[in-house]
């Protein structure tokens, strides 16, 4: 029993956050969320040099076969520093389902490799997200079909965009017509697939969500620890320093349920779906308070376009209902703990495997 | 990382649910806030220890097993999901015994600790005054020295069952021009002594839960000084943070009354879900006795990897009261209208005892260190914002 990160992936999610605080900062992501496509070939380019495309790719097709633990250590960073969905959605999400597909899909291997150098962006339109998101210049979509899995290259479908408050968003409404050249996997072969990528889409998120809640905090702080009313820094009153001691309790107390979330998932536990929803709720909850707590400590410069704390709060209030919604999440936590063989009370902890 | 049980930490399960199984009182205790169920509970006390149950975590030659802190929770997840009896000594074995441990001489852990762990020696805390509660540096009674004695002077309030307690810890000013945290000492004072006068407090479950002592020129030997003379505020500090920490609420005590609480609910789905908000709040309950449990593990895992927990003890504390409150809420919101009976009423339907654990719940979030003063130390030494 050992409920702890080694040292060297601690090293390893130090050096992520390293390279995007100088690669990704908000002036930079700021000019890039401006830009019609909202990516930039050039950050991309960097983050695959640095190896963060082909964390999960397995070691046979030139990744660094790691699994969701790790992930959850670096989608925390991508939350922190804002990075936009192609690349979770890339290297973790799609590159988890094409990873599990049958060896009969010939470009299984390729896909991979790609994915890992970097060469490639896939998005994913999972039935649990009503809009596809980076599917206007994903190389190819993986798309569903009454439960088929399809691979759709961008020039056979149509995208509609639907801007996003979230300036970082690029979320398209797809038109497609599946064909047995584009299909993939059959239903029957799609369905644990798709389960498996609401999952991690979901885990993904919650991840996001936390990472998102610390930079709010950290913003926060520095703001209140700098801004003078009174004679003195606001954060020496004692009404605002309550509201970010509560976000720093939130954000403490979500971490171990985002991390046995994504170890249930990369074990396979049986209540991978449970931990999962539950690390969904815990981390949104987290980084609502903290958008909420963030702006009211901020006072009316929480409130503009100038101020960066804007841009992770919409981020937050974006991804809160995405890859499942608190509604979604609730529903399967509830199905799941009112059950009658539910795994309640002291000893079930790490549930049933 | 790796979430499997040992086959070591296994069988220490299986050993602990079997002698539960096999030696739990028949009978239901009376409540220890009573001197008669306050003896019942040193009776149980006395059979846990007898197996080396009473203090698992404590080196053999005191009593105890030497477990580490993971076998610790194993230990503690099968005492709750057993139903066992509170645990009546816990401010001495949990909060003096580690003081002892870290600051007591040798003679002192012989004499004091394996008593202690046998609960041949009952403690009670002595630290808040009239006027020193939150602010506990404003602390006023005094122990001045005489030859190897000290004589004690002064009032002390809030001292948990202390009317049925042998004796008692806490800080006292020894030198009388001393301000705040300087020139206090940290004592242990035995409750007969020639000068001393309990006189209890009814708790809001109307039973002698907690009481004042009065020390009438008491006189204290100095080997029962626990660190030196005058630094008695450091000592102190650090069973505050005992307290404030993982030992005193392990995370089975919210996952058993979680699980009573769903089960609570099920039974009485069709009225409870008139107001569709309860059974979001038995979910909410439901993430926060696990998360909490989850943070226990990845503490010990942190300690065992030789990091030291320290301000973030604050938020653990906050975390499980506003927990223990908001379940006890829960359950008395599915009782209804019956909720207000006692379990001797006729027409009762609490048959597990929410309605004093939802009294209790309401002192959480105050003993131990007020919630406000926790979100200060979480804002200040966790954050780092300035001092008001």
């Amino acid at each position: 029993m050992d409920f702890t990160f080694t040292d060297d992936e601690r090293a390893f999610q130090d050096a992520i956050s390293r390279f995007l605080m100088t690669e990704a900062a908000p002036e930079a992501l700021r000019e890039i969320w401006e830009t019609d496509a909202g990516r930039s070939p050039d950050l991309r380019n960097k983050m695959a040099e640095q190896g963060l495309t082909a964390l999960s790719i397995p070691e046979e097709a030139g990744g660094l076969g790691m699994g969701d633990l790790v992930w959850s250590l670096m989608t925390q960073e991508l939350g922190y520093y804002g990075i936009p969905d192609s690349l979770a959605d890339t290297a973790y999400v799609s590159a988890g389902l094409i990873s599990v597909l049958p060896d009969s899909v010939s470009d299984r291997k390729g896909w991979l490799e790609q994915i890992a150098e970097g060469g490639v962006r896939v998005a994913i339109g999972h039935p649990v997200n009503p809009l596809v998101a980076d599917a206007h210049l994903a190389d190819f979509t993986l798309l569903n079909h009454e439960g088929e899995i399809h691979a759709v290259p961008r020039s056979l479908i149509d995208v509609e965009q639907n801007p996003s408050i979230d300036s970082s968003r690029r979320l398209c409404r797809v038109m497609w017509e599946p064909s047995s050249a584009t299909r993939i996997a059959d239903a029957e072969t799609g369905a644990p697939i798709w389960d498996e990528a609401l999952n991690r889409g979901a885990l993904s998120v919650a991840g996001q969500l936390l990472g998102l809640a610390q930079r709010m905090l950290d913003l926060s702080v520095d703001y209140v620890a700098q801004r003078k009313q009174f004679g003195k820094p606001i954060g020496s009153f004692q009404a605002v320093k309550h509201h970010l001691a509560d976000v720093a309790s939130k954000i403490e107390f979500a971490k171990p349920v985002l991390y046995r979330a994504a170890y249930s998932l990369q074990h396979g536990n049986a209540d991978a779906s449970l931990h999962i929803s539950q690390a969904h709720v815990a981390c949104g909850e987290a980084a609502h308070l903290a958008a909420r707590h963030g702006i009211q400590v901020h006072g009316a410069m929480g409130y503009t376009w100038e101020v960066d704390l804007q841009m992770f709060m919409k981020r937050t209030w974006a991804l809160e209902s995405s890859w499942g919604d608190r509604a979604f999440h609730k529903a399967r936590i509830s199905a799941a703990i009112f059950a009658d063989d539910a795994p309640l009370g002291p000893g079930q902890t790490f549930g049933r495997s | 990382m790796d979430l499997n049980y040992t086959p070591r930490q296994q069988a220490f399960r299986e050993e602990v649910r079997g002698w539960l199984k096999e030696n739990l009182p028949a009978e239901k205790l009376a409540s220890y806030d009573t001197r008669e169920g306050f003896e019942q509970h040193r009776e149980w006390e006395r059979k846990l220890f007898k197996a080396r149950l009473s203090m698992v975590m404590w080196p053999e030659e005191l009593g105890g097993r030497g477990c580490d802190l993971t076998e610790w929770l194993i230990f503690e997840e099968e005492y709750y999901a057993a139903d066992a009896p509170m645990r009546v000594n816990q401010n001495g074995q949990l909060l003096l015994g580690p003081t002892l441990m870290e600051f007591g001489t040798e003679e002192q852990k012989k004499r004091f600790l394996p008593r202690m762990a046998a609960s041949d020696d009952m403690w009670a805390q002595a630290w808040s005054e009239p006027n020193a509660g939150s602010d506990m540096a404003a602390i006023s009674s005094k122990a001045i020295r005489d030859g190897d004695h000290y004589i004690i002077n002064g009032q002390k309030t809030w001292s948990t069952r202390a009317i049925y307690a042998d004796w008692a810890f806490g800080l006292f000013r020894s030198d009388a021009d001393s301000k705040r945290h300087h020139g206090l000492s940290f004592l242990m004072v035995p409750l007969d002594a020639e000068g001393v006068t309990i006189r209890p407090i009814k708790a809001l479950n109307g039973k002698d839960a907690f009481a004042e002592i009065f020390f009438d020129n008491v006189r204290v030997p100095v080997e029962n000084r626990i660190g030196e003379e005058g630094s008695g505020w450091h000592v102190a500090m650090a069973t505050a943070g005992f307290e404030r920490g993982l030992l005193l609420r392990s995370p089975a005590r919210f996952q058993q009354p979680v699980r009573k609480l769903i089960e609570l609910y099920k039974a009485n789905q069709e009225a409870a879900d008139r107001d569709p908000s309860i059974r979001d709040a038995v979910m909410d309950v439901w993430s926060g006795a696990e998360s909490y449990a989850l943070s226990a593990y990845q503490s010990v895992g942190r300690l065992a990897r030789g990091e030291k927990i320290g301000a973030e003890s604050s938020i653990n504390k906050i975390i499980w009261s506003e927990l223990d409150l908001k379940i006890h809420e829960t359950a008395m919101r599915i009782l209804g209208a019956t909720g207000e009976l006692l379990s001797s009423a006729p027409q009762s339907t609490d048959d597990h005892g929410w309605l004093e654990g939802f009294l209790f719940a309401q002192a959480g979030p105050i003993y131990a260190g007020a919630n406000e003063i926790q979100r200060n130390i979480i804002a200040e030494r966790v954050l780092g914002l300035p001092k008001a």
